[in-house]
């Protein structure tokens, strides 16, 4: 029990990622977190205004019973399997992230400085949040999946156009840390 | 109805691996792209090397269904992948969220995460009405 309320290693969550994949093919569909976010706005009526919407719905309600499956398996693995630990961060990370003005650095799983109501409700804050989350949305659509659909399964199953959504995933993620990161928390 | 069980347990399987790797945690996103941890390189890369051999070993197995075990094959390209990705990253970077992640973050209480959601299916709102504008 001890081994399983700590943070599991890498070399055990890698393996039961690709079986969740493995799983979900076997079951005939894929993994592919990013989907939902199209389905969901089917469901919301897009389909009326915009033709990308206009699809059989109910043909992915599989997909969100992952989804919802996803969120019950968070509830139980924040509430039931774990034990208060500290995220086991580099001192330099702790330290980079000190000068960028986030303190207490790996005790919670989201910093307070983005995700705490009291920060969420300033205009910079909630500026983030939304800024955040539209470029994943846009961006999953636009290169036509995600960490799942991508970086998991793409390049399992051997396909160029997945290794070069990779690239991109990474090219995005060292711009926002590297040259922008200094600019919005500096 | 249980038809949808089995995707229920898998979800859940996925929501707790992912919360006990901490793999949605914004500071394992955070430190991935400053290179100082092998944390999420071990988890991806480990992912990605079970997934290849698992999909080579099963390649005439058959499906639940008495079908092929097939992937989806992604459409040939390079423009919406490479800015596509490349916007998807700025905002994983960011949020620390991808698409799997936000899901499972407010099952572990944090409903804050709700706005990167409705702002997430706002961006994909706004791909499909630009689609047909945007190189490919």
């Amino acid at each position: 029990m001890e081994y399983i309320l700590q943070p599991w290693p890498w070399y055990v969550s890698g393996p039961l990622i690709a079986i969740i994949m493995f799983l979900l093919i076997y079951f005939g569909k894929t993994f592919g977190m990013s989907s939902n976010l199209r389905t969901l706005c089917a469901i919301g009526g897009a389909g009326k205004k915009v033709k990308f919407f206009d699809f059989d719905w109910k043909a992915q309600r599989w997909n969100l019973t992952v989804v919802l499956g996803a969120i019950i398996g968070g509830f139980i693995a924040h509430h039931y399997l774990s034990v208060p630990t500290n995220i086991d961060l580099n001192p330099e990370t702790i330290q980079n992230l000190n000068t960028l003005g986030f303190e207490n650095a790996g005790q919670t799983l989201l910093p307070a400085e983005l995700y705490s109501w009291e920060h969420v409700f300033t205009l910079k804050g909630l500026a983030i949040l939304i800024l955040g989350g539209f470029l994943v949305g846009f961006g999953t659509r636009y290169a036509g999946g995600c960490t799942s659909g991508h970086a998991i399964t793409g390049l399992s199953s051997l396909q160029l156009p997945s290794l070069i959504a990779v690239i991109g995933f990474f090219l995005g993620g060292l711009i926002m840390i590297h040259l922008l990161f200094p600019l919005i928390f500096g | 109805m249980i038809k949808y069980l089995k995707f229920l347990v898998v979800g859940m399987i996925f929501g707790i691996v992912l919360v006990k790797s901490e793999a949605v945690s914004w500071y394992r996103i955070y430190e991935m792209f400053k290179f100082e941890s092998f944390h999420m390189y071990g988890i991806i890369g480990t992912a990605v090397i079970t997934g290849i051999i698992l999909l080579l070993i099963s390649k005439n197995f058959k499906n639940i269904n008495g079908g092929l075990m097939t992937v989806p094959k992604k459409d040939k390209g390079f423009k919406r992948y490479i800015i596509g990705g490349t916007i998807f990253g700025l905002g994983w970077a960011l949020s620390g969220a991808c698409p799997g992640p936000m899901y499972i973050l407010v099952g572990t209480g944090v409903f804050s995460v709700l706005i990167v959601i409705a702002a997430a299916l706002l961006g994909t709102y706004v791909y499909g009405i630009l689609k047909d504008k945007l190189p490919h």
